[in-house]
């Protein structure tokens, strides 16, 4: 991750770090201890909060994770890797596992182009423009669990999606929509498509704003038709944002709880076909009790999360770092 | 705009627009409206419109005690969060884009990885932490771990924000003798108020639909916040349908004031974030 994440240019002058070696090259105006301390002093309170509540967690959920532990006291019944043999030899946990993956796959496979087409629709010159991108982003910004509440209700079998369907004479089309284990990952995708599309046209046409308008133009004068430009000249040059957003899509469907736990519940989720990771941690952690347990689910999930994340920096990303999750180059 | 060249009244495009409006509209809109109907209307025809409206769930949601102590919570929350993150995070970003030494680039990729990782991996060490903490049930171990999770997306948007800021500001301020420190508090604080309010807005919203921490951390009726509410609500008065879409309609009001506020911001401040 160093070499994508870490600040490009970054060249290091001596005498700045608290141990210091001995400055090879001439100091220039060597950084006083003034200056030291508001460095440290500045940014202290902020590496202490995000080491103390982000690092510090992680860190013990992988000392926990070796014990069998009911959360009181301290753990004490060493285990070694008994949990980790146990999640992933649980049949739930496989089926979570894969539950992830589909929603990974399908969120890429559905919202990327869907989002692309709605982000060049948008992209036109439309009467009321800016009150459309306000409104196609409306999902986006309400709390999951209103989301969640609004789409449980909106689909049950008496709900009002099969009453509209029954009304319109469609009600062969009717169907128990959560609860159907071969239709409610469907259904999922749908209220996820929903609620993230937004964030994906957003981050388009904001990539399509700094794609220079001259090209197109040139390519106009050529005598390229609208679906030419845009295939040939807009959606590559789109590559880069593309690729962030795909990487924002795929750590979020990962670790995806809300929707899912709000829906579903805890226990119907499994049977309904719809359990993630993040829900089988929390049913089987601290639902359970078992916090020991939990924790090793909570380590297994971030190991997937971070070897997804290398891999994907590492093969995708890097050639677009700069100016990306970098320091906006 | 009538000048363009480009499809300006092309009809296929609008019907388009509106159809996709309407989906992403639609479930919102049958919230707001379902809370204004009976629970025998919602039964009879699950989908149609109010016939009369009532406003008998709206009135008996806001005249009681639960939604409004519900909002003071989140908004205790949020606030406090959106100042947490809006101060550390400057503070911190101001010393990664100004000022050079060792570790800088550490300290960088620090806060970047910790964009990858939502609170979800953390939650349950997490819980035990707050626990330990004694903060359990109340707002400040919701508050916390809020703040901590939000500086990562804060200092990526606004390193390259508070960089922008032209070094000849500074070089003519030292020459004035002013400090480092002066010309941050002077200089850099007023000028990187656009950047400021979103991450404010940012943090804010975030705090505001925040779900899965508080149903770690607040286990008592008291301390729920909305998000907990509206779902304590819904298992509660499960056959009471109209009064809960009216509660939900409620809570989402204060985000989405928020976000029709400054839209503007938000968006522009993602795109400088993850600039294409």
């Amino acid at each position: 991750m160093s070499s994508t994440v870490d600040a490009p240019g970054d060249r290091v002058r001596s005498g700045g770090g608290v141990q210091a070696p001995p400055p090879l090259r001439p100091r220039r105006r060597g950084i006083g201890w003034a200056q030291r301390l508001e460095i440290v002093a500045l940014s202290g309170p902020a590496i202490l909060m995000f080491v103390g509540f982000v690092i510090f967690p992680v860190v013990m959920a992988a000392y926990y994770g070796f014990y069998r532990w009911k959360g009181f006291g301290r753990p004490t019944d060493f285990v070694g890797l008994d949990n980790y043999v146990t999640i992933l030899q649980d049949t739930a946990f496989q089926e979570a596992l894969w539950h992830n993956g589909l929603i990974v796959v399908l969120s890429l496979v559905f919202q990327g182009p869907i989002a692309i087409v709605l982000a060049l629709l948008l992209n036109q010159k439309l009467r009321g423009q800016s009150l459309i991108r306000v409104l196609i982003f409306v999902p986006y910004v309400i709390a999951e669990v209103i989301v969640g509440t609004a789409w449980a209700l909106l689909l049950q079998t008496e709900g009002a999606v099969n009453g509209v369907l029954r009304s319109v004479g469609l009600g062969w089309l009717a169907e128990d929509w959560l609860a159907n284990p071969s239709l409610a990952i469907w259904t999922l995708m749908l209220i996820l498509t929903w609620k993230y599309i937004g964030f994906a046209v957003i981050l388009f046409l904001a990539g399509m704003q700094n794609i220079p308008e001259e090209l197109s133009e040139a390519a106009a004068v050529d005598g390229a038709s609208y679906w030419q430009i845009q295939r040939r000249i807009t959606v590559p040059l789109l590559g880069p944002t593309i690729r962030i957003w795909a990487f924002l899509s795929i750590i979020g469907a990962l670790q995806l709880f809300d929707l899912v736990y709000i829906i579903w519940g805890q226990y119907v989720s499994s049977t309904a076909g719809t359990s993630t990771m993040a829900t089988y941690m929390v049913t089987e952690g601290r639902n359970a009790g078992n916090y020991g347990y939990g924790n090793a689910v909570a380590v297994v999930l971030f190991a997937i999360s971070m070897f997804i994340a290398l891999v994907y920096q590492r093969f995708v990303l890097r050639r677009d770092t700069e100016g990306a999750l970098t320091e906006g180059g | 705009m009538a000048t363009t060249t480009r499809s300006r009244g092309n009809p296929i495009v609008y019907v388009a627009t509106m159809m996709l409006i309407g989906l992403m509209l639609g479930p919102v809109i049958y919230i707001i409206i379902g809370g204004f109907r009976t629970n025998s209307q919602i039964t009879t025809d699950p989908a149609g419109l109010p016939d009369p409206w009532v406003a008998a769930n709206y009135t008996d949601v806001l005249s009681g005690e639960t939604f409004w102590r519900q909002v003071g919570n989140s908004t205790i929350a949020a606030v406090a969060t959106t100042i947490g993150v809006v101060v550390l995070g400057v503070m911190a970003s101001y010393v990664l884009a100004r000022y050079r030494f060792r570790g800088r680039g550490a300290m960088y990729a620090l806060f970047a990885a910790g964009l990858m990782f939502p609170a979800t991996v953390a939650i349950t060490p997490l819980y035990i932490l707050i626990r330990d903490l004694g903060l359990v049930n109340t707002l400040p171990g919701v508050i916390l771990p809020q703040i901590a999770f939000g500086l990562p997306t804060t200092i990526i948007i606004l390193v390259p924000f508070l960089r922008a800021i032209p070094k000849e500001i500074e070089e003519a301020a030292a020459i004035d003798r002013c400090s480092r420190l002066g010309f941050f508090w002077r200089m850099v604080l007023p000028l990187s108020v656009p950047g400021l309010i979103t991450v404010g807005i940012l943090a804010f919203i975030g705090s505001w639909n925040s779900y899965l921490l508080p149903l770690f951390i607040l286990n008592d009726q008291d301390t729920f916040t909305l998000p907990l509410g509206v779902q304590a609500f819904s298992s509660q008065y499960s056959v009471d349908t109209a009064k809960v879409l009216a509660f939900t309609s409620l809570s989402m009001i204060p985000a989405l004031v928020f976000f029709s506020l400054f839209e503007r911001r938000i968006v522009g401040g993602l795109t400088g974030a993850v600039k294409g």
